[in-house]
């Protein structure tokens, strides 16, 4: 019998909120992370918004020796470390202070790149001929499993301690390779998440792409508009999400709060075939994707109440809502509730998945459906598919007993994840 | 340079990479960075890094390799600072 796979812990750092209980008010409440941003101004970027967290130095040393921070550049790093540590301890999950590493927890934690500011800098010392002065902790900092190497020494991992990379599918694929794990029976709990760096480093790339918004400069909150026929563009974000996921066996055993239930998803690609390139979707395998995770889950369309979507405010938004209206065959009225997180935090990139997958987890648990900002004007193509009254622009009291998350990525790269409500039997 | 205030100054430095604040208290010149204080191997190259900074000094790949203890190090210091 395969493992039945739960999540007990959470932790986050996001644009706006940093930790559990300032996120899920944020929520809730609407609150946008986005700002202006002086950094991007200077560099005369053409967006010059983003949302990105606010972390107090006190909080930092709260996760960081003062040798750890001793040349620590990676904010990558930073944000995963903390969302993984609370995570943790939300799980009621201590560290190990033995000598002995815990063999059966590990951790999938995703990144896109790594400490991209650390590497920066050892770039120009390398090139003034001082390569001999880079100091130890460059590769610590800028290897793509850097993240996952620090999580796994702080928390004494002593399974499968690894890194994940697939765009902005990134952080749904950590939880679902997360899952698998669990589920053979190859280990009883993983630490699933993923980061982001912040800084025009990363988001750079983006911008000379123009598919970020130049269009909300001086109004920052109003930048980030999924679904809108006034969308233009995504706003860049950065963070990080943390997810714990145990065996239902575990959970049980050690009496965890239990959030929800992973029943199941899928991880597939278009292969960059048909209308699917480096940038944009395959149709066919979005929906096809979605259609599998459903089986996988052995739950049938009509089950789902909330979709967390995508969604992230480029013109592709309208192909998305269609992509998910094909694949769950169910339109108009009797089209899911759906939502996407980016119209408060922006674009987290490689985070995206696992910061957006912590907040459909806590809509699942608290029974509310967060509000989509910024559509007012929804785009034509999408009400002419889909019901207005499924995107709720307040947030809405409900529970819910099923969400199916999904995360599209640059290589034409899917992930569909199926959640439940876990009722205690 | 005074023996007794190069010693302070190699102290002050190994301070922030030590994982024994007891035997960084006892510093003397035997103590070993590694077996002693506790320093993580990796970070023996940021001790002569930081050496390097403080006395104004380069530290040769080969006298690199052998600054594994406090009297090393001191020796290496002063042969430095004579060439200087």
């Amino acid at each position: 019998m395969p493992n039945r796979v739960v999540i007990t812990g959470l932790g986050v750092v996001a644009p706006n909120g940093v930790g559990l209980t300032p996120f899920l008010e944020a929520i809730r409440q609407g609150h946008s992370g986005i700002a202006h941003d002086p950094i991007l101004e200077q560099l005369q970027f053409s967006c010059q918004i983003a949302g990105k967290p606010e972390l107090s130095q006190s909080l930092i040393t709260g996760y960081f020796s003062e040798l750890e921070l001793k040349n620590f550049n990676s904010s990558g790093i930073l944000y995963g470390v903390i969302a993984a540590m609370d995570a943790w301890q939300d799980a009621g999950l201590h560290v190990a202070a033995t000598a002995e590493p815990d063999w059966d927890s590990g951790t999938i934690f995703g990144t896109g790149t790594s400490g991209v500011d650390k590497f920066r800098e050892a770039v120009y010392k390398i090139d003034e001929l001082q390569a001999r002065k880079l100091g130890s902790n460059v590769v610590g900092q800028t290897m793509a499993s850097g993240v996952s190497a620090y999580v796994g020494g702080k928390l004494g991992l002593g399974n499968q301690v690894s890194t994940n990379s697939s765009a902005c599918t990134t952080g749904t694929e950590s939880i679902l390779m997360a899952y698998e794990r669990i589920k053979s029976g190859q280990a009883t709990r993983m630490l699933a998440g993923s980061t982001s760096d912040s800084g025009p480093y990363i988001w750079a790339g983006f911008d000379a792409m123009r598919v970020c918004t130049f269009k909300h400069n001086q109004s920052p909150e109003q930048g980030s508009r999924p679904m809108s026929a006034s969308a233009s563009g995504f706003v860049p974000g950065s963070g990080a999400g943390a997810l714990v996921l145990e065996s239902l066996e575990s959970a049980l055993s050690r009496g965890a709060r239990i959030y929800a239930e992973v029943l199941g998803g899928n991880l597939n690609s278009g292969g960059q075939r048909g209308t699917g390139t480096m940038t944009a979707p395959n149709a066919i395998a979005v929906q096809r994707c979605i259609a599998t995770a459903v089986r996988n889950s052995g739950i049938e369309a009509k089950d789902i109440d909330l979709i967390n979507g995508h969604l992230t405010a480029t013109s592709k938004d309208a192909l998305e809502v269609e992509n998910w209206s094909i694949a769950l065959q169910r339109s108009g009225t009797g089209f899911p509730f759906i939502n996407s997180l980016k119209s408060m935090v922006g674009h987290c990139l490689s985070a995206a998945g696992s910061i957006e997958s912590v907040a459909a987890v806590l809509q699942l648990y608290h029974g509310f459906i967060a509000p989509n900002l910024n559509c007012e004007d929804l785009h034509p193509e999408i009400t002419d598919r889909i019901d207005s009254t499924k995107i709720p622009q307040k947030m809405m009291t409900k529970n819910i007993e099923v969400i199916a998350k999904a995360s599209f990525g640059f290589g034409d790269v899917n992930a569909c994840i199926i959640l439940k409500k876990h009722i205690a039997s | 340079m005074d023996r007794q205030l190069l010693l302070s100054k190699l102290k002050t430095i190994v301070a922030s990479y030590s994982h024994d604040k007891d035997a960084l208290e006892y510093l003397s010149e035997t103590t070993d960075f590694t077996k002693d204080l506790k320093i993580n191997s990796a970070n023996l190259v940021d001790v002569v890094l930081d050496v390097e900074e403080e006395f104004d000094i380069e530290i040769d790949n080969l006298s690199m390799e052998r600054m594994l203890n406090v009297s090393a190090a001191i020796e290496i210091i002063e042969s430095k600072l004579k060439e200087k």
